[in-house]
């Protein structure tokens, strides 16, 4: 079954992404949202680790709260960027959502 | 699609609701089906009908109340945690022998069994918290 | 009804924040209804099941005693995952007993917890309808 995982806190304060990438599996997602979408900076202490999940997964984060941070130009490569009805299309496409509180 | 909603944190404090709110009203939009949206944890305090936050900023209950009245959508909010944080309706607050209650249009209390059996029913449960 | 494979997804520690208490009332009332119930810990989670919880002098209630209840509910799928034991220092002794009655070997009293592999806990995750996150 495949899994979206939501997570949303910073990497830098809290260990969900962490544990989060831990336990994705090949077909599953992560989207990041809400502080969570500080884990998609490039270049920061998280990115390696975001980066070789991306090998396994596809890593999304809600645009909104990616502009309302203003760090638009400073994601990494490969994150995928959806609205709030992107994120509905992705609860829909996955068989469960499982979020990383 | 058929979505059960829980949100696990009240208003202002964190995004949970906010973000729970976004997702609700693109679902709708997106011709999908809320079987509920359960209020869980400090969540019941957005039931709460006395916030008045500033002009200039948004009312997260009133929001609320509205996104209801316009899909008649079962927004449910959990009888013990809202007891635990002072969200009473009419029938509580007389049955805890208190002077008022202050439930928001829209809203009501029921049991945790809600949740249980929304999650059932539901495809999908998508939980919001912090 | 149908029956759904429902997961309660447990982060936190008890005490310093109230998840773990409601997280654990909505697993009780949730048992009534019989589903296919299990309930994972990991992370800071794993200190919900701890041994010897006091809680006299901060005035709060002890709910640890109520895990040994969720035998009775039928509740009797309860992982906790090793890696998140070790790097606190922990292993299965400074868990609590929890155990459920088989009543197809006799009632025997058999052990509700499950220490299981990060690697299998990411397949419990997946294997879930429904997944409860406190």
């Amino acid at each position: 079954m495949s899994v979206l995982h939501t997570v949303n806190k910073s990497p830098f304060e809290r260990n969900g992404l962490e544990s989060c990438l831990r336990y994705v599996k090949k077909g599953s997602s992560v989207l990041l949202i809400e502080d969570g979408v500080y884990g998609a900076l490039a270049g920061s202490a998280s990115s390696n680790a975001v980066k070789g999940a991306m090998a396994n997964v596809t890593v999304y984060a809600l645009e909104a709260d990616v502009l309302a941070r203003g760090i638009k130009g400073k994601l990494m490569d490969g994150v995928k960027l959806v609205d709030y009805a992107g994120f509905v299309d992705l609860v829909t496409k996955h068989d469960t959502t499982s979020a990383w509180l | 699609m058929k979505f059960a909603v829980l949100v696990s944190e009240g208003p202002y404090t964190h995004q949970a609701s906010d973000t729970a709110y976004n997702f609700c009203k693109a679902a709708l939009d997106g011709g999908h089906e809320i079987g509920r949206i359960f209020f869980y944890h400090d969540g019941v305090n957005n039931a709460t009908r006395y916030t008045v936050p500033p002009q200039d900023d948004r009312n997260i209950q009133q929001r609320w109340s509205k996104l209801q009245q316009e899909h008649q959508l079962d927004m449910v909010v959990c009888i013990a945690a809202a007891q635990r944080r002072g969200i009473m309706d009419e029938k509580e607050a007389k049955r805890q022998g208190l002077d008022g209650n202050n439930i928001a249009p829209g809203f009501h209390i029921s049991g945790l069994g809600q949740l249980i059996e929304a999650g059932i029913e539901a495809d999908r449960l998508v939980v919001f918290g912090d | 009804m149908a029956t759904k494979k429902m997961l309660y997804l447990n982060r936190r520690a008890p005490y310093g924040s109230v998840y773990a208490l409601e997280s654990l009332e909505v697993v009780l009332i949730g048992a009534a209804f019989e589903q296919d119930v299990s309930l994972a810990f990991i992370d800071d989670g794993v200190f919900q099941l701890l041994k010897g919880q006091n809680t006299t002098a901060v005035g709060m209630k002890n709910f640890s005693p109520t895990y040994k209840a969720l035998g009775d509910y039928d509740v009797r799928k309860i992982y906790v995952e090793k890696e998140s034991l070790e790097a606190r220092g922990l292993s299965r002794e400074d868990l609590l007993d929890l155990t459920y009655e088989d009543e197809n070997e006799g009632y025997a009293e058999k052990d509700s917890i499950q220490v299981v592999s990060r690697t299998d806990m990411a397949g419990i995750i997946e294997q879930n309808d429904v997944v409860f996150s406190f």
